[in-house]
């Protein structure tokens, strides 16, 4: 019997095949190939994307070169979100590999912010993991840790270290038996039809008469579009970490076992791709 | 722990009974008669009926009450004749006891009591020592008395046989009448009670009863055992005064209370003399208020004087019955009780409930609080478990008054059933005062008269919240206590129920208050640890509250009485201590709570386990990784992994002469492997001789982590295939145990994942045990059972899994069975982990808690002479006069330790009596000189003596194991399954460690743990069991032999008869293992046997031939294939003893196979195969796999 311990290990496990491809209005000195690459999904494209840089400065001269950015089929993909959200929302049902063009120039300001350094994301990612603490827990747990466990949890996502990630992250996810679950369920449901960013609110894991909550019920709570009515065509596919959960699915295990490093779950409508 | 029940009468006569794991009282309902009294032991429950006679209702057991009758027909031959049945004037009977000296006929054998039955007629006994006998049964001697044997000679002038039947208890689970006594009847008996299980363990079941007549009489129930669940006789025991009443508690206490209200104590009390030798006085508490109660338990004695006010003896134990002083205690009671494990049942002098003393254990054994059991009686749960509802979504304790405003439906039942209906779930008494001294509490104690006290404050919540939370409760008394008061404060104009005390507490604490549990969380985090009635620290509470918060409306609680008045309790047969999980407390109905309780009662595969909406998650992540990840496995990674080092001081047993502990660094670093896998090295870093030296183990190449026995370091060995052949491991030493725990799960965990090796062991996995108790796992490769090339053994990697057990079974349909070494039967939950694995190492929902129990025996040794007869002075060349079995080593009663620091001392040193050879009245042995053989009886040969102790010890781990009651066993063995069969129910046998044969009924996939023991007769006991294909099931019996079960089928599991195998000549087999088609035998002596000739038309084959000696066990596998554990196996540095073997060149026509190959080792002392049903790679090799020659191999003919 499986057990949930390799659910963990397979959503930290999960990759993206990428092909990152040069903008062509980039001024290069020669040809760039393209480049290509396993990128996590729990991670964050500025943390993972240090040898695509290297590999296509190569072939630019550096007063050509600015903050570099990402885009997809003329989405620019924000660096805050991760990478399987920003996959699962943009290119889920296309071919892989995933294409990516890399740019240097003109970085759109109206639509991506600024990333200069990796300590940048991390402090977007130190943000996350508090403020779904604040939900979950009032805050205890991550108060309650030092700052090198801070530093253990950003390290084990740097560097691809899942023990060393879960060993201090196993805090973040208890809760006293007795209340069947957190105080909260951190989560963000993203929608590709939409320019609100994505829909966060409060949300608890078990309902007034002690019953659990599903996916289900968060859904019919947040976003009723995304469920399919009897009858009805399905419209919207609910996505987490590329996969289609069974809206039964109680919100506290989701919670548990598929958030992202950052503790949150992150779900995706997308609309159900017209063959 | 088992599921036990607590009895109890109520003031109309009823019986009834509470489960330890049960919400209801349930009403006794073949009791037809009202009882006064009740006493129970855990195997039975004695009563006194309102007729005065005594009653017995005998539980039901999977394990039926048999008793062997045996007589001897004796013949003598004469020349008319041959033999018959006239014998010499001067010989013994005809029919005769085994002696000869007792007359007994069949006729004279007639059953105890009415509720005894024959189970069949007589027949004739055809087993001899083990060697079958003629058909008839007769055994041959040249006179009476002599040895008798089976062959009938020249000189056999007499002759014997002996025949059996056997009788059955047929009264089980009701109440049967004692027979009174045709002489001497006593008086009508008026109280009773029973103990002194634990005084003695032989013979098996053995009670104390003792009774009360209405004379003030005491008498005492002889020959009370397992065999004899009623007793014989009554004998009268005379007390110095009129007893009214008495206790017996599971040691040696036996405590009456005179009628003029003093106390009398049994002394003397001892294996020998069950009813002890003179009587003893102990004044009452109170010097003008007699005693009219008493209860004694291991180490405790409870009183209630006239005024029923509670006392505690202090300082009393078996040696020291009388004790030193007595201390009240709160609370107002009219009786009390001891049960098991010294905890303690009271009944409140207020309101006729049953209380239950919470906190009691080893170190505290007076307890802390009284705690009202509150759960409703079978028939009237309808009507209670409606507010009971309200009470726990109320999420408190409190009783109906103080009522918490939820939700909705809370209010609605509040109008139905008005405010105090039901029994008080939670009245505690303060746990501070309960320590007042008896002079200074008559001026100082606070009346508690009128009122129950309605206290807030609950060690042992407080406790339990302690328990879940640790870094929670730490928070402090200031966070605390509000968090209690909040949820105390009426929201029904109430407050003014609360004294002052308590509302200046509130105020106090300050804080605005907000009784709406559904926000409270919102609030304060505490709160939320409160919806289990947990109320956090008690001290501060406690002396807040200890004065007075009782309610004024406690008389409405009468006008609308419901619930159940009880007259008396006993717990002599429940089972708890304080870290019990009771559900009588409370009704725990929120659907996390009931799915947990689903979790902890079935032994299945909870519904959340096979929920459809897990299997898709799981399906749809293998496919993820399929679609996004098989195709693309040649990208490069964006992370690149890189070397993690841990580094730390360690002792290490070094390589060279002589040998000692040293002082090491230990490094383990750790990077990413070809392939992905992570891969590590191990460095230890030493001196030699000023030198700085290293030596490492690539994290790949380590086979197994052995964790050491070692009673004052915390060691463990690592293995390589290379060390392992040189059977020299690294051995290293932490500093303490949380360290070598913490470097073991390091280790583990990395050498996992440097074989890509994760999660819960497979169907085909090998089991394997350490003599320490460690439970290994190794997964099979087809390569391991190949022909001609197989895997060497000493390559297998070994994981280990926690648990601690003594033997372990399975089979290839990943069933999993273990025993421990208290005899406890545990199956295995499907897990991993446990133990000293934490996190990501270990599951998460199948861990449990594991306890074990063994002894730790010592010899006491001494030396005749003629001065003063045996004394502890030796030789100067003798062994230590304190010593271990050898007399090697020096083990004093103080100086020896547990086997390790991870088990406790549970009981004191006590002399051992069940020594092989048998022992004297005191326990000691004799014999000629150290070392010997030693006897039970002195003779004027006899110089030296000696005598064994024993003392229990603990251990408390984790692991993916859970407990499989009541039965303890001694051996077990599942059925082997072909690879791809599909068995509904799996055959599982099992021998309990009394020696009878049982079947498990309801063992499949999803119940791996059966659902009930099916006995199978035997004339004798058994020592060992085999199931192998084709349901052949095989076992040894205590005398050695073996035996074949008959007709063994799906829906017959049971079989029809056993067919009695000899055993190989002057050998005593001690194991069987039966595999495909092949039968292995291991004897006393360590010869390992193949039985030849077995066919399907005839399973018990013909012959047994000899394979090896120095074998300790064999495990035969569904392939046929032999693994075993060697005694000695020469390495080339060192010599191991108890190591892993495999035999090769086993093949379907040579199933004896050629060689060993040997494994890991030494130190170990279990293996089981049956689950790799791995068939091996066909590789075909004409040249090679020309057979050797046939004749050498194959069996010669069978003679049947």
């Amino acid at each position: 019997m499986a057990d949930d311990k390799d659910v963990l290990r397979d959503v930290w496990f999960g990759r993206i095949p990428t092909c990152f491809t040069l903008n062509p209005d980039e001024v290069t000195e020669r040809e760039a190939e393209a480049y290509y690459l396993l990128l996590p999904r729990v991670s964050y494209l500025p943390v993972v994307t240090d040898k695509v840089k290297k590999h296509f400065l190569k072939v630019m001269r550096a007063e050509d070169v600015e903050e570099m950015w990402f885009e997809y089929e003329g989405t620019p993909l924000k660096w805050h979100y991760p990478i399987g959200v920003l996959f699962d929302l943009h290119a889920s049902n296309t071919v892989l590999p995933w294409n990516i063009t890399v740019h240097f120039k003109n970085f759109p300001d109206q639509d991506l912010l600024h990333c200069p350094s990796n300590s940048i994301v991390e402090a977007h990612f130190m943000s996350s993991i508090k403020e779904a603490d604040a939900l979950k827990h009032k805050s205890q747990v991550v108060n309650d840790m030092q700052k090198k466990d801070h530093k253990q949890l950003w390290m084990g996502l740097q560097n691809d270290k899942f023990d060393q990630f879960w060993a201090m992250n196993r805090k973040l996810m208890e809760y006293p038996t007795e209340d069947g679950g957190f105080r909260y369920i951190p989560f963000r449901i993203y929608q590709t039809l939409s320019d609100r960013p994505f829909i966060q609110k409060l949300f608890r894991p078990v309902s007034p008469d002690c019953n659990a909550h599903t996916l289900g019920d968060l859904l019919k709570e947040m976003y009723p579009d995304a469920l399919t009515n009897d009858g009805e065509q399905k419209r919207y596919q609910v996505l987490i970490h590329g996969i289609e959960p069974l809206l039964e699915t109680p919100l506290q295990w989701l919670s548990e076992h598929l958030s992202h490093p950052d503790n949150f779950l992150h779900i995706c409508v997308v609309p159900v791709p017209t063959d | 722990m088992p599921v036990t029940l607590l009895w109890a009468v109520d003031v109309y006569g009823r019986v009834y009974s509470l489960s330890t794991v049960g919400q209801q009282w349930e009403h006794c309902r073949n009791a037809h008669l009202e009882f006064k009294r009740v006493t129970a032991a855990q195997q039975c429950c004695w009563g006194i009926a309102c007729d005065n006679s005594i009653y017995l209702n005998v539980h039901a057991s999977d394990l039926p009450i048999r008793y062997q009758e045996d007589t001897y027909e004796n013949q003598r031959w004469n020349p008319v004749d041959g033999f018959s049945e006239r014998l010499l004037p001067s010989d013994r009977w005809q029919w005769s006891d085994i002696t000869g000296l007792q007359h007994q006929p069949m006729a004279s054998f007639q059953l105890p009591s009415s509720s005894w039955e024959w189970e069949g007629d007589w027949f004739v006994d055809e087993n001899l020592d083990g060697e079958p006998t003629e058909k008839e049964g007769w055994t041959y001697a040249m006179d009476f008395p002599a040895t008798y044997t089976k062959d009938k000679k020249w000189n056999s002038c007499v002759r014997r046989r002996r025949w059996l039947r056997y009788r059955r208890y047929k009264d089980m689970d009701t109440w049967a009448k004692i027979p009174s006594q045709q002489t001497a009847l006593p008086d009508p008996f008026s109280d009773i009670s029973c103990g002194g299980w634990e005084i003695s363990e032989e013979p098996r079941g053995r009670l104390s009863l003792w009774a009360v007549s209405l004379q003030g009489k005491v008498w005492f129930r002889e020959d009370i055992s397992h065999h004899n669940p009623e007793g014989s006789s009554w004998v009268e025991v005379p007390p110095p005064g009129e007893v009214v009443q008495i206790s017996c508690g599971p040691g040696d206490l036996v405590w009456a209370v005179l009628w003029e209200g003093h106390l009398i104590v049994r002394e003397g009390i001892s294996r020998d003399c069950p009813r002890g030798t003179s009587w003893a006085g102990v004044e009452s508490p109170s010097p003008e208020v007699g005693t009219i109660h008493v209860a004694v338990g291991v180490n405790v004695v409870w009183a209630v004087t006239k005024d029923n006010k509670v006392w505690f003896r202090r300082g009393v134990n078996s040696h020291n019955p009388c004790g030193s002083g007595w201390i009240n205690m709160v609370g107002e009671m009219i009786m009390i009780n001891v049960g098991l494990n010294d905890q303690v049942w009271a009944i409140s002098f207020e309101d006729r409930l049953v209380y239950f003393r919470q906190g009691v254990t080893s170190s505290e054994l007076s307890g802390k609080t009284w705690k009202a059991i509150s759960v409703p009686r079978d028939g009237e749960r309808s009507h209670s478990s409606a507010s009971a509802n309200s009470q726990h979504s109320a999420g408190c304790f409190f009783s109906g008054e103080v009522r918490v405003p939820s939700v909705v439906s809370d209010a609605e039942l509040d109008l139905e059933h008005p405010p105090g209906d039901v029994a008080i779930s939670s009245v505690t008494f303060p746990g501070l005062d309960s320590f007042v001294d008896a002079p200074t509490n008559s001026s100082s104690q606070p009346c508690v008269k009128p009122n129950i006290p309605k206290v807030t404050s609950d060690s042992f919540i407080s406790e339990l919240v302690s328990d879940r939370k640790p870094a929670k409760t730490s928070g402090g008394v200031e966070s605390a206590s509000p968090a209690v008061l909040e949820e105390v404060i009426p929201d029904e104009g109430e407050a003014d129920v609360l004294s002052s005390n308590s509302t200046v507490t509130i105020t106090g604490s300050g804080g605005p208050s907000d009784p709406q549990w559904s926000n409270v969380d919102l609030e304060e985090a505490q709160i939320q640890y409160g919806q289990t009635g947990a109320v956090a620290d008690s001290v501060d509470s406690c002396s807040l509250s200890s004065l007075a918060t009782y309610s004024l409306a406690m008389e409405d609680q009468y006008g609308v009485d419901e619930h159940p008045l009880w007259a008396w309790v006993s717990g002599g047969g429940c089972s708890v201590d304080s870290h019990s999980q009771l559900n009588w407390f409370s009704y725990s109905l929120n659907t996390s709570a009931v799915l947990q309780s689903v979790q902890s009662l079935s032994l299945s595969v909870s519904p959340a386990q096979t929920a459809a909406w897990r299997k898709q998650i799981f399906e749809q992540l293998s496919e993820r990784s399929k679609r996004e990840m098989d195709n693309f496995r040649h990208y490069e990674q964006a992370i690149e992994q890189s070397v993690w080092v841990k580094k730390g001081a360690m002792q290490w047993w070094r390589d060279w002469k002589p040998h000692k502990w040293m002082d090491v660094h230990f490094a383990l670093e750790q990077f990413s492997g070809a392939e992905g896998h992570k891969d590590g090295i191990l460095f230890i870093y030493y001196n030699y001789y000023e030198e700085k030296k290293y030596l490492h183990a690539f994290i790949n190449e380590v086979t197994i982590l052995v964790p050491v026995l070692n009673d004052s370091k915390h060691t463990f060995a690592i293995y390589t295939p290379e060390r392992t052949k040189q059977r020299w491991p690294i051995r290293v030493a932490a500093g303490t145990e949380l360290e070598m725990h913490d470097w073991l799960a390091l280790l583990s965990v990395s050498c996992c994942d440097s074989r890509g090796i994760h999660g819960s062991p497979s169907k085909q996995a090998i089991w394997s045990i350490t003599c320490k108790g460690d439970i290994f796992v190794s997964e099979p490769s087809s390569a391991l059972e190949a022909m001609p090339y197989p895997t060497p053994c000493d390559q297998m990697f070994w994981r280990q899994v926690g648990g601690h057990l003594r033997l372990v079974e399975c089979n290839s349909l990943g069933i999993v069975w273990g025993i421990g070494f208290d005899h406890t039967a545990w199956v295995h939950t499907g897990g991993y982990g446990g133990g000293f694995f934490q996190g990501l190492a270990s599951s998460t929902d199948n861990i449990y808690t594991q306890t074990d129990v063994k002894s730790v025996y010592i010899y006491e040794n001494q030396r005749w002479n003629p001065v003063t007869g045996y004394t502890n002075r030796g030789l100067p060349t003798d062994r230590y006069m304190w010593s271990d079995a050898s007399g090697l080593r020096e083990c004093t009663k103080t100086g020896t330790k547990p086997p390790s620091p991870q088990w406790t001392w549970v009981s004191d040193w006590a002399v051992d009596y069940s020594v092989s050879g048998g022992t004297d009245r005191e326990g000691w042995q004799y014999a000629a000189d150290f070392p010997a053989s030693y006897h039970g009886f002195k003779t004027i040969k006899d110089f030296v003596r000696r005598r064994r102790w024993a003392r229990k010890c603990k251990l408390t781990t984790t692991g993916p194991w859970r407990e499989i009651p009541p039965i303890p066993l001694s051996d077990v063995t599942i059925l082997p399954c072909a690879a791809q069969s599909s068995v509904d129910t799996v055959p599982v046998w099992a021998i309990s460690n009394k020696g009878d044969v049982l079947c498990r009924l309801g063992v499949t996939l999803l119940t791996p743990a059966g659902t009930s023991w099916l006995h199978v007769g035997t004339d004798q006991p058994f020592k060992s069991i085999s199931v192998g294909a084709a349901s052949q099931v095989w076992g040894v019996a205590r005398d050695g032999s073996a035996f074949y079960r008959g007709s063994v089928s799906g829906p017959n599991p049971a079989g029809d008869c056993w067919y009695h195998i000899p055993s190989p000549a002057k050998q005593k087999l001690k194991q069987v293992s039966v595999g495909m088609t092949s039968v292995y035998t291991v004897d006393e002596n360590g010869n390992l046997w193949y039985r030849q000739g077995v066919t399907p038309s005839y399973p018990q084959g013909s012959s047994w031939e000899h394979i090896s000696n120095n074998v300790r066990k064999v495990s035969v596998g569904p392939l046929d294939q032999v693994w075993i554990i060697a005694d000695k196996v020469q390495g080339s540095h060192s010599l191991s003893c108890g190591t892993v073997c495999h035999r090769l060149g086993v093949q379907p026509m040579e199933p004896k196979g050629q060689s060993w190959d040997y494994g890991i080792g030494g130190g170990w002392d279990h293996i089981t195969v049956r689950g790799n049903s791995m068939e091996p790679p066909r590789i075909c090799l004409p040249s090679m796999t020309e057979p050797l020659p046939r004749a050498a191999h194959t069996p010669p003919p069978a003679a049947p």
